[in-house]
């Protein structure tokens, strides 16, 4: 009746999971039961769960990466602690749990923190930047960011009822075949990644859409905001990149299902295939997660230097050139795996000269600020400590990059800190100035500067004192991945990094302060004018929070920096004064389609892992059902009113009149 | 489209390319979805060109069962293949009876396609059952494990696109030819049509080049 399951799934035995889980399960029921009491169900429902507004559906992808980063944070804790106290001892994480807890920390960071924070910032940002009023599919918008919510909650299921992966957060075969990893740990994770994964590739469709059949007027290719076109060229790689990871997770699957023999070590199969499939995705999907952030950077830097971004051309081309040499160097993953000199020496020279269009970037951000007149507010405090972070991180991959070299650090703490370098120093940095640059055109209020930059100072200095020692550590011979070591040279370096771990965790209370303090404070931090920074981009030519509609009239753009460059003509010429007349507009009806969907989708993914069949059946027929109800609803649209659009647009106009007089001279 | 050109916008050419023409605004909807559809349809083929990459690389690992020229019957292929032509042919009659707003061929070409599409996965059913009951299933070879991937991952898309195609003649009848309801048809005639050029695909690697070798 219920497959695998049954009560020797809950593990009884283990404290740490279990009373994490509780915490969280009262945790959950507490805000569900604070939600329902205090009457705000419906609201909930209605403005967020069926919402297709891009805007709350970024939002929401932002919520989920928050939660998720902080759930991350804890197995990193966990694991520094552990090398910090297990020097010739066993610590107190046994190595079935330790394995599960390393697997975690890296499939969470990567799938449900660092890709729901990218995304749900492109999908806040990019059609305000666009100049349009919603996304291509809104309501399949909807369906992805809820997809890949049911991929967080079965990872996060999976700490409860039964147990995660223990094969790292690739699963290499044939440790995560059915004969070495009998458990439902690997199953956990491949359906949570195949469901989220289709809502990653949703989304990717709908943005590359987007971008390039949605625009507004005179919004040409070579108009757009840096912005928009790493959005573009991230969305393209997860267009051409994700499919390889569903097909290589189904091909998995179908082994540990099905008896298949894909990568098994009987009857044929081939573990190489394995390794070059997943890194045919993994490449590409470490640029899916840094161009957006290289974006974020030019918009941030080249607002806060009062300048246009440096060699726009040139960063553009600079992207296309990532976007494409991402797909040529997949094999740098695993130069030790035999593939011979000839190969390892085309790939590390591929995977050098990735590092060259990296480099224009780093330049045009230090010739855009050079000469201008720079303020260091947060998001430009992220951004100037990324460049610093990610310059160690970029020459710390360029070494590794050479083959003979990475013989000797491949698989160390070397490589560990290399990629925390440029994940963190690069994509979260990026994350948190985004986060920072935006949260008042979401919210319409501005963050606490005092407590982000102390968060700012914390997480940066944190970063240092984790990750310095870990590349010693590496050089010193240390494998990562390890749950205990007997090497009393290592043990100092573990130590001072677990230092450093509790500096990160300072940095993280900072910014949970900055939010309560900025929420409590919000009418002194309120941004009236739709404009805070003096923004140079088309989400600030609105108000914060925009209108459900965004803008009463698709703006016409006439050059790069489109808000800028209105702003001083409105200064000149007062054009802000004739508008012609308002109009209805319609917009997307909400639809409860992307809940739904991942409601069935979330039984089928647990029948599948329990092996539950009936419910599987049951899962796939509701998720075709909601499907098909979509399919034959009658108004999928519905309109506002011309007057409501004008009384709407006048309040934002009259605050922004006196800005105008202000700002906007060069 | 507009041509920049007015004085007071020069700024907007710095470079004096001259003559830039103006991005006219965001497309259609018909244009959106159409496009949406077509960078899934190429999404679905990067998935595809793993499962050709599996087989192709798997295609020699029998492991002591059967090579591909012992199991192919190149007659079924042949039947197969020419179903699976001929309704794209049908599917394309269907789009433009939709086009014209013409229920009656909308209908007719819509059920030979239904049909066509069924014999297809009839014969191919019966190919795999057949496999199977030989003792020649997945898990006998890791070329037999690539080649039910292979050809049942196009089999799969075939069902799912038969579903979606009494799907339609469902919304036609219930909705008429409204305009939500030709986009899909649209998106669905895209869909069936690019499994034929899928199915060209495994046609020629796996039931050609396996027959030969």
């Amino acid at each position: 009746m219920l497959g695998k399951l049954d009560w020797s799934a809950i593990p009884f035995d283990q404290p740490i999971p279990l009373v994490a889980g509780a915490v969280v399960l009262v945790a959950i029921l507490g805000v569900l039961t604070w939600v329902v009491v205090k009457g705000h169900l419906p609201y909930l429902w209605s403005e967020w769960i069926t919402s297709v507004d891009h805007k709350r559906i970024g939002v929401m992808y932002i919520l989920l990466a928050s939660v998720m980063l902080l759930r991350g944070g804890s197995d990193a804790i966990m694991m520094r602690i552990q090398q910090a106290v297990a020097y010739q001892s066993q610590g107190y994480l046994p190595p079935e749990h330790y394995n599960q807890i390393f697997s975690a920390h890296g499939t969470i960071m990567i799938f449900f923190v660092a890709m729901p924070f990218v995304i749900g910032l492109m999908n806040l940002i990019v059609p305000l930047q666009l100049g349009v009023r919603d996304v291509a599919f809104p309501t399949l918008n909807s369906v992805g960011f809820w997809l890949t919510a049911t991929g967080a909650l079965l990872v996060n299921l999976s700490l409860v009822i039964g147990e995660f992966a223990r094969t790292g957060w690739l699963a290499f075969p044939p440790l995560s075949e059915l004969s070495y990893s009998p458990g439902v740990g690997v199953d956990y994770y491949a359906w949570s990644l195949q469901i989220s994964g289709v809502g990653t590739l949703v989304a990717g469709i709908n943005l590359v859409t987007t971008v390039l059949k949605l625009r507004t007027r005179g919004m040409n290719y070579l108009r757009m905001p840096m912005f928009c076109w790493t959005t573009l060229a991230s969305n393209l790689l997860i267009v051409a990149a994700f499919p390889i990871l569903t097909a290589t997770l189904a091909m998995l699957l179908l082994d540990r299902y099905l008896g298949f023999h894909f990568f098994t070590n009987e009857a044929g199969g081939n573990v190489m295939m394995f390794m070059n499939l997943i890194w045919a995705w993994g490449h590409p999907e470490v640029y899916i997660l840094v161009l957006p952030a290289f974006g974020i950077f030019s918009e941030v830097v080249s607002t806060f230097s009062g300048k246009a971004l440096f060699g726009y051309r040139s960063m553009v081309l600079a992207t296309m050139a990532i976007c494409v040499i991402s797909f040529m160097v997949w094999l740098h993953h695993f130069f030790t795996m035999g593939a011979g000199p000839d190969v390892n020496a085309i790939f590390g020279i591929a995977s050098m000269i990735i590092a060259v269009p990296t480099g224009v970037k780093i330049y045009n951000w230090l010739f855009t600020m050079y000469g201008g007149r720079i303020r260091f507010a947060t998001p430009m405090l992220w951004a100037v400590g990324f460049m610093v972070t990610f310059i160690i991180g970029g020459l710390t991959g360029v070494l590794l990059a050479v083959p003979p070299a990475d013989f000797m650090l491949h698989n160390s703490m070397f490589l560990v800190a290399h990629f925390h370098n440029v994940i963190i120093g690069g994509v979260l940095f990026g994350a948190f100035a985004g986060f920072e640059y935006w949260f008042p055109k979401a919210f319409g209020f501005r963050l606490d500067e005092r407590w982000g930059k102390l968060a700012f100072w914390f997480t940066f200095l944190g970063f240092f004192i984790t990750f310095i020692p870990l590349y010693i550590a590496g050089m010193l011979g240390m494998t990562r991945r390890m749950q205990h070591y007997d090497v009393a040279a290592w043990r100092p370096w573990m130590i001072v990094a677990a230092i450093g771990m509790a500096v990160l965790t300072i940095g993280v209370i900072c910014q949970i302060m900055q939010l309560v303090v900025s929420i409590r404070n919000r009418e002194a931090l309120r941004d009236r004018t739709g404009d805070p920074w003096d923004g140079r981009s088309l989400e600030w030519a609105t108000s914060s929070p925009p209108p459900v509609f965004n803008f009463a009239f698709n703006p016409d753009v006439r050059g790069e920096d489109a808000y800028w460059d209105m702003k001083i003509h409105a200064q000149q010429q007062s054009l802000e004064r004739d508008r012609p007349e308002y109009q209805d507009i319609e917009m997307p009806r909400n639809s409860p389609t992307g809940f739904v969907c991942a409601f069935f989708a979330t039984v089928m993914g647990f029948a599948l892992i329990w092996h539950i069949w009936w419910m599987v059946i049951l899962g796939g027929l509701g998720a075709f059902a909601t499907f098909v109800v979509f399919a034959w609803r009658d108004h999928d649209e519905y309109v506002i009113p011309a007057e409501e659009v004008a009384a709407i647009d006048r309040i934002n106009l009259e605050e922004r009149r006196s800005l105008v007089s202000m700002a906007g001279t060069v | 489209m507009a041509m920049t050109a007015t004085a007071g916008h020069a700024h907007a050419d710095p470079h004096h390319i001259g003559l830039v023409i103006e991005h006219p605004g965001p497309a259609s909807k018909r244009i959106v979805t159409a496009y949406g559809f077509w960078i899934f349809l190429l999404s679905d083929i990067v998935m595809f060109s793993c499962f050709f990459a599996a087989y192709a690389v798997l295609s020699g690992q029998t492991a002591g069962g059967p090579k591909g020229s012992e199991i192919f019957e190149q007659r079924n292929v042949a039947i197969e293949t020419v179903c699976l032509l001929l309704s794209s042919f049908t599917c394309g009659m269907a789009s433009i009876a939709a086009d014209v707003r013409n229920r009656f061929w909308f209908y007719l070409g819509m059920t030979v396609t239904c049909v066509l599409g069924l014999i297809f996965l009839v014969i191919e059913f019966r190919e795999f059952a057949d496999l199977v009951a030989r003792g020649y299933g997945p898990s006998r070879s890791a070329f037999l494990t690539a080649f039910f991937s292979l050809v049942g991952c196009h089999g799969l898309h075939v069902s799912a696109g038969v579903l979606w195609l009494l799907t339609m003649m469902a919304q036609v009848f219930a909705k008429g030819f409204r305009a939500d309801v030709l986009r899909r048809m649209m998106c669905f005639a895209l869909f069936w049509h690019a499994l034929d050029i899928v199915w060209v695909g495994v046609f020629s690697v796996v039931y050609l080049l396996g027959s030969a070798a």
